[in-house]
């Protein structure tokens, strides 16, 4: 491949290639906007306002942000030791048993016992699922993405049985549990700055941001400060290589299961246990399908995971404010968008590279 | 007598459910067996099925929505050859784009298009396809027996229910004995070879991914436009990917994976009249657990604990000449 092998300054790959295809993707999103018939100039200006153009509305974006940060982080994870985890969304469901036990069944445990509790039954769960095509794939071999997508439908179904059958609320129709104690719910953003006198709109948005900013640090320094992480990337770009260097693939592969399963699990932590106080059916809602989109944009690099989730969170409260707005567009074409930014920026990712390389070289020459 | 009562409906329903199963089957079949993984198949039914019901409600012909569905499915595989085959992308990746993108390009135009929550406006019986009435139907339907079986089972049918069986010999006779399905597979396992005895990897690529895109709109078509009356949100439910899990058990063969479909869909024909049955000795039966029997049923396959699952060697690999 000629176009590839090309060098390029790093700048160009790693922060122009792919603001260029972001941009590919919003203008087809554009032409989806041409199509429902409406402008979509005015709805970018509608959009950027709803998501950013009030303590509401960022309190909004920040909330969606945070499931996404979870997500994206486990996608990315999983992809650095080159595995393609598609299964974030059954992980983060079977997660939210785990919270769901510890706040169902331990808030007789003060706050401070029942936090830390709450976040192992998340890690834990999710983690325990995602070790399930971990190892298969590791000593198996099967391919973790047909697994991961069979482990999707079995996490629905076994979370349904488990929620129409044993953990419903006595006396109701909906399948899901008793809201939490007070004791055993995340503490919401606005509680807690007004707490220390600050008054901030109030929205859903929880403690559960914080520890997904700390989980951003936490695999920053995994991935790229620790003996461990530099083992997980050698085996993701050359197991061979890797097998030479005394490092056992399938041991990272298990373990970078793990750890992606576990991340996936903070979405139950936002969720469950932060917005809604309570279990409820089908609560990922596709956060586990968006990771993929943020982790592809955000390539895989924590910080960029962390832009990429901000700008989906904006994309979803923005999308939600359109839809007031302009009727015509409905929330979905976000959804449409995170198909466009995943064949954009993941599989079409260096379609534009020979013309960017032709582009820089005849701008180098003139100089 | 009683039996039957239980037997036939069984049967009948569970042609109805694999008819879409198969047609995704044998898409995925052609993809992958020339080395094209599609992860896509759930998005490009689910396309089929949201275009043929537009087609078919706005222009009042069954037969145009049937067209626009292959149109589009067959767009979107040709997308997909184009990200796998000429951009040598990642093919997991761009199957997983196509799942979300159509998932929400359906929404967001059904409901800018037909106002109506996303779906589209239902359809009369002239705009569907209706139930075939086989030939002395009323003389064989005497019989005791049999007869219920011909009328119900063999006949009773829509009319895309026979081409749709017929596919699998025909898959089974392109692949085993012709020279074009011989190239397909030789492409999927070493596609070096094939390009050195002087033949084009990429066209035979790209017309795999036309086949795939084509089978998977007339099964979106079947969804919305035979088996239901219209477009609605999602309504393929996960069968593209029950149809990977059928490729799988099926092992990228034609007949096993006509098996595999039939198994899966008279699981889903049993659990729904399993709903709040309870089974002497065993109690209630939990249909959660009957549906999940082809998902895990796939990964001990694909682990091998029972008679592993291979796939073609050259799948997911995209082909780069000069190497």
């Amino acid at each position: 491949m000629s176009g590839t092998a090309l060098r390029l300054p790093w700048w160009a790959d790693y922060i122009l290639l792919p603001l260029l295809n972001l941009l590919l993707a919003l203008l087809a999103a554009g032409l989806v906007v041409v199509a429902t018939g409406e402008n979509p100039l005015d709805a970018v200006v509608t959009m950027v306002n709803g998501a950013f153009g009030s303590g509401e509305g960022i309190g909004y974006t920040l909330y969606y942000a945070t499931d996404m940060i979870y997500t994206g982080l486990a996608v990315a994870v999983a992809f650095h030791c080159g595995l393609f985890n598609i299964g974030a969304e059954g992980q983060a469901y079977i997660a939210g048993l785990g919270v769901a036990l510890v706040c169902l069944y331990l808030d007789f445990l003060p706050f401070w016992l029942v936090l830390p509790l709450a976040i192992a039954g998340a890690a834990l769960f999710g983690a325990g699922y995602a070790a399930i095509p971990g190892w298969l794939q590791a000593k198996r071999g099967s391919h973790i993405v047909i697994t991961t997508i069979m482990t999707n439908f079995i996490a629905y179904a076994a979370m349904e049985y488990i929620l129409v059958n044993v953990l419903i609320k006595p006396g109701q129709m909906s399948p899901e549990t008793r809201y939490f104690a007070p004791n055993a719910v995340l503490p919401k953003m606005d509680a807690m700055f007004a707490a220390i006198g600050v008054d901030i709109a109030a929205t859903p948005l929880n403690l559960a941001f914080v520890v997904a900013l700390l989980c951003i640090a936490l695999v920053w320094v995994l991935i790229w400060h620790t003996r461990w992480g530099y083992s997980l990337r050698v085996v993701g770009a050359s197991p061979r290589a890797a097998v030479y260097a005394g490092i056992a693939p399938a041991g990272r592969v298990i373990q970078a299961m793990l750890l992606s399963g576990a991340l996936a699990g903070g979405v139950a932590l936002n969720e469950v246990m932060g917005a809604q106080g309570k279990l409820l059916i089908n609560f990922p809602s596709g956060y586990g399908f968006t990771g993929i989109a943020v982790a592809l944009m955000g390539r895989n690099h924590p910080l960029g995971v962390l832009i990429a989730a901000i700008l989906f969170g904006a994309l979803y409260q923005g999308g939600a404010e359109l839809t007031f707005d302009m009727p015509a567009i409905s929330p979905y074409l976000v959804v449409a968008l995170q198909g466009l930014v995943i064949l954009f920026t993941g599989g079409l990712a260096t379609m534009l590279r020979p013309a960017l390389v032709r582009a820089l070289r005849i701008g180098a020459g003139a100089r | 007598m009683e039996q039957l009562d239980q037997i036939v409906p069984l049967l009948a329903a569970t042609i109805r459910v694999a008819v879409p199963l198969i047609l995704a089957g044998i898409a995925g079949l052609f993809s992958e067996r020339s080395g094209v993984v599609d992860v896509g198949l759930e998005g490009k039914m689910l396309a089929g099925a949201f275009a043929a019901a537009a087609v078919a409600s706005i222009t009042g012909s069954v037969w145009l929505g049937l067209l626009a569905a292959i149109g589009v499915a067959g767009v979107l595989g040709i997308l997909h050859g184009f990200v796998c085959i000429t951009q040598r992308g990642d093919q997991v990746v761009s199957g997983v784009a196509v799942n979300i993108l159509i998932s929400g390009l359906t929404m967001t135009l059904g409901l800018a298009w037909f106002e109506q929550g996303g779906q589209t406006p239902p359809l009369p019986a002239s705009a569907r396809f209706g139930v075939v009435v086989l030939p002395f139907s009323e003389t064989i339907g005497q019989i005791p027996g049999i007869g219920r079986f011909y009328t119900e089972v063999l006949g009773g049918q829509n009319i895309l229910v026979y081409p749709t069986f017929a596919l699998v010999p025909l898959a089974w006779w392109v692949l085993g004995s012709t020279r074009f399905g011989l190239r397909i597979r030789a492409v999927g396992e070493s596609p070096a070879a094939v390009d050195t005895a002087g033949i084009s990897v990429v066209r035979l690529r790209y017309a795999a991914v036309l086949i795939a895109g084509a089978l998977c709109g007339v099964a979106g078509a079947y969804i919305s436009t035979a088996q239901g009356a219209g477009f609605v949100r999602d309504m393929t439910g996960g069968r593209g990917f029950l149809a990977l899990a059928a490729l799988v058990l099926g092992k990228w063969r034609p007949w096993p994976t006509l098996f595999g479909c039939l198994l899966f869909a008279a699981l889903d024909a049993v659990a729904i009249r399993l709903q709040g049955v309870v089974l002497p000795g065993i109690g209630a039966v939990p249909v959660e657990f009957v549906q999940t029997i082809p998902y895990i049923m796939t990964i001990i396959l694909l682990a091998g604990f029972v008679g592993r699952a291979i796939p073609p060697k050259a799948s997911g690999l995209p082909y780069v000449k000069d190497r």
